[in-house]
């Protein structure tokens, strides 16, 4: 059997789902008997059959990678409660494998997922979709690139109206439909999420986790941002996350304010008042990056 | 073997692995420390904490880099973005050398996260020593391959696993990590002799040792990284010091991690085995 034969037809076996007992399957991804399938390829020894020996990978897959999703989005186990979390994160890892080098971005498709396997949350998919969408930007703000904060100075003769601002890459806006920030610091424990050398577990790491009662919808815009490296959640008006998302959009600064202001109901008269004192909040907390040398940007 | 090109020429001492529940003790305490060894993947990161964390860590210690997912014995390609993420962490920590497992984890694009055992095969050699090469000069640093704990064995193996380590070493001209701890789990799982496989490496080629504890269970042993070093082992660390000499050393302690001073005072253990090595030296 060639090296890529070899990888490929073990991946299959350690890739496949465990049973409900957490043993390897006796019936192979093409069907056959998974004791005929092990052999053809590993060896026995005088303690442990190939199956055996097999089973051992197979057991440490699943456990690692569920640890890994559950330690990622403990809010989301507390919506599902455990055994939903868990029958979620298997079929989610049978249709979307890690496909990075690094276990951090293994929960970048739940969402996606999600929203087209609906029947895993049930009666909670828009409270499980919003709190997936917190999760993932907590992961994305908490280690995401930070730029040169802007300036005053670095305004000055600078064209308002057309002015094309930057938020810093790790600034997230999320429009949700749940109050799920108040939850999310709610459930949340610390997590070690560093990633073991060379170490094997020989279980899961499970977590308690206590069913959270069903939240009414409330809208909500959310920026989950960075102040000293850590990781913050800041309510929002809803004009304030249309402007921040023409923004993000490329949107020059008037245009964005214009179209963000259009189903405003904030008092004409009041608008300039309000978005002159959100600008200030938001250059406090350094949501801008330093303008792009026209020079250097060409 | 102390300063070789295979560690940059350096002789580090004795490191443990930088791990988030010390940090606080670290960067408070500042305790003396040879080394640091990182998980490279826990730092290939844009931004945030763990990188300020870096960056105080390497103002006041000296810092190596370890990787868990380069799967050199992957039939893929390396990975561009893994590359390229490497190198900006290299060029962060100017580590004097760099190591990665001698093993493959993923296949057409998906990742298992593990590190699973080699076909002891000449193909499978000449590959992975190629892709040792790739990734050498693309980060331009020296490399070390690390042998891994194992559970399985393949029929399809060629030759036992010392003499696959020796083949992609000698291939790909890089040094080793010699896990001590590991030769001792996969010498219990495959039963064969520990000393047979380090009195068989090319102690010229030795960058850095590991040492670890582990788990047994009835039929077999678990590479857990969550006990201090057993004695058998420390045998093996013995022989390994006699014949490389005085090498870099990094405890490594991952699950059910204990306080800093325990984890520090298990890995200075290393340092009577060391000294006899400086000894022997003089005489």
């Amino acid at each position: 059997m060639k090296l890529l034969e070899l990888q490929r037809t073990m991946a299959r076996a350690v890739m496949q789902p465990l049973t409900s007992s957490e043993q390897m399957r006796n019936t192979s991804p093409g069907g056959t008997p998974m004791r005929a399938y092990a052999a053809r390829f590993i060896k026995p020894n005088d303690r442990l059959t190939s199956f055996e020996r097999l089973e051992i990978y197979n057991r440490q897959y699943w456990f690692r990678l569920l640890s890994s999703l559950s330690e990622d989005f403990p809010g989301l186990r507390s919506v599902l409660g455990e055994r939903r979390f868990d029958a979620m994160c298997k079929a989610y890892l049978v249709d979307c494998p890690s496909r990075s080098f690094t276990l951090r971005n293994l929960g970048s498709q739940l969402e996606f997922w999600l929203e087209s396997h609906p029947g895993f949350a049930g009666a909670n998919q828009a409270l499980a979709l919003d709190i997936i969408r917190l999760e993932w930007a907590d992961i994305e703000a908490f280690d995401g690139k930070i730029e040169l904060a802007l300036r005053a100075e670095d305004l000055a003769n600078q064209p308002g109206d057309t002015l094309r601002l930057r938020l810093q890459p790790y600034v997230r806006l999320l429009s949700l439909r749940y109050p799920v920030d108040d939850l999310l610091l709610d459930v949340r424990t610390d997590q070690d999420t560093e990633v073991a050398s060379n170490a094997f577990r020989e279980g899961r790491k499970r977590k308690k986790v206590r069913a959270v009662a069903r939240l009414k919808p409330s809208r909500i815009f959310l920026v989950v941002h960075r102040i000293d490296n850590s990781v913050y959640f800041r309510r929002i008006e809803a004009e304030e996350f249309a402007v921040l998302s023409q923004i993000r959009k490329g949107k020059p600064l008037g245009k964005a304010i214009e179209l963000a202001m259009r189903k405003s109901k904030i008092p004409p008269d009041q608008q300039a008042a309000s978005v002159q004192e959100w600008f200030q909040n938001w250059s406090a907390m350094g949501w801008f990056c330093r303008l792009e040398d026209p020079v250097a940007a060409s | 073997m102390p300063g070789n090109e295979f560690n940059g020429f350096t002789d580090y001492g004795i490191g443990i692995g930088l791990r988030a529940t010390h940090y606080d003790h670290i960067l408070t305490r500042q305790p003396v420390v040879d080394w640091f060894e990182i998980i490279s993947e826990n730092f290939m990161i844009d931004g945030g904490r763990p990188l300020q964390i870096l960056d105080s860590i390497l103002d006041q210690y000296k810092v190596v880099q370890h990787g868990v997912s380069m799967y050199f014995g992957s039939a893929e390609r390396p990975n561009r973005e893994h590359l390229r993420r490497l190198k900006d962490l290299v060029k962060r920590t100017k580590t004097p050398w760099l190591s990665d497992h001698l093993c493959w984890g993923s296949v057409d694009g998906r990742y298992t996260h593990d590190l699973l055992p080699m076909p002891y095969t000449f193909e499978a050699a000449k590959l992975t020593a190629e892709k040792v090469r790739q990734v050498r000069d693309f980060l331009e640093i020296p490399i070390a391959v690390e042998n891994v704990s194992s559970y399985a064995e393949f029929h399809v193996s060629e030759m036992t696993e010392w003499e696959f380590l020796n083949e992609v070493v000698e291939r790909a001209d890089c040094g080793i990590l010699l896990d001590v701890n590991n030769i001792y789990v996969s010498s219990q799982n495959h039963s064969f002799d520990p000393f047979t496989y380090v009195n068989s490496i090319p102690a010229k080629r030795v960058a850095q040792i590991h040492i670890a504890g582990h788990s047994k269970y009835r039929k077999y042993i678990l590479d857990t990284h969550d006990h201090p070093v057993i004695d058998p082992v420390w045998k093996l660390y013995e022989r390994a010091v006699q014949r490389a000499g005085h090498t870099a050393t990094l405890l490594e302690w991952d699950d059910s991690i204990p306080s800093f001073k325990e984890v520090h005072d298990e890995a200075l253990k290393a340092n009577k085995f060391l000294a006899d090595t400086l000894l022997a030296k003089a005489v």
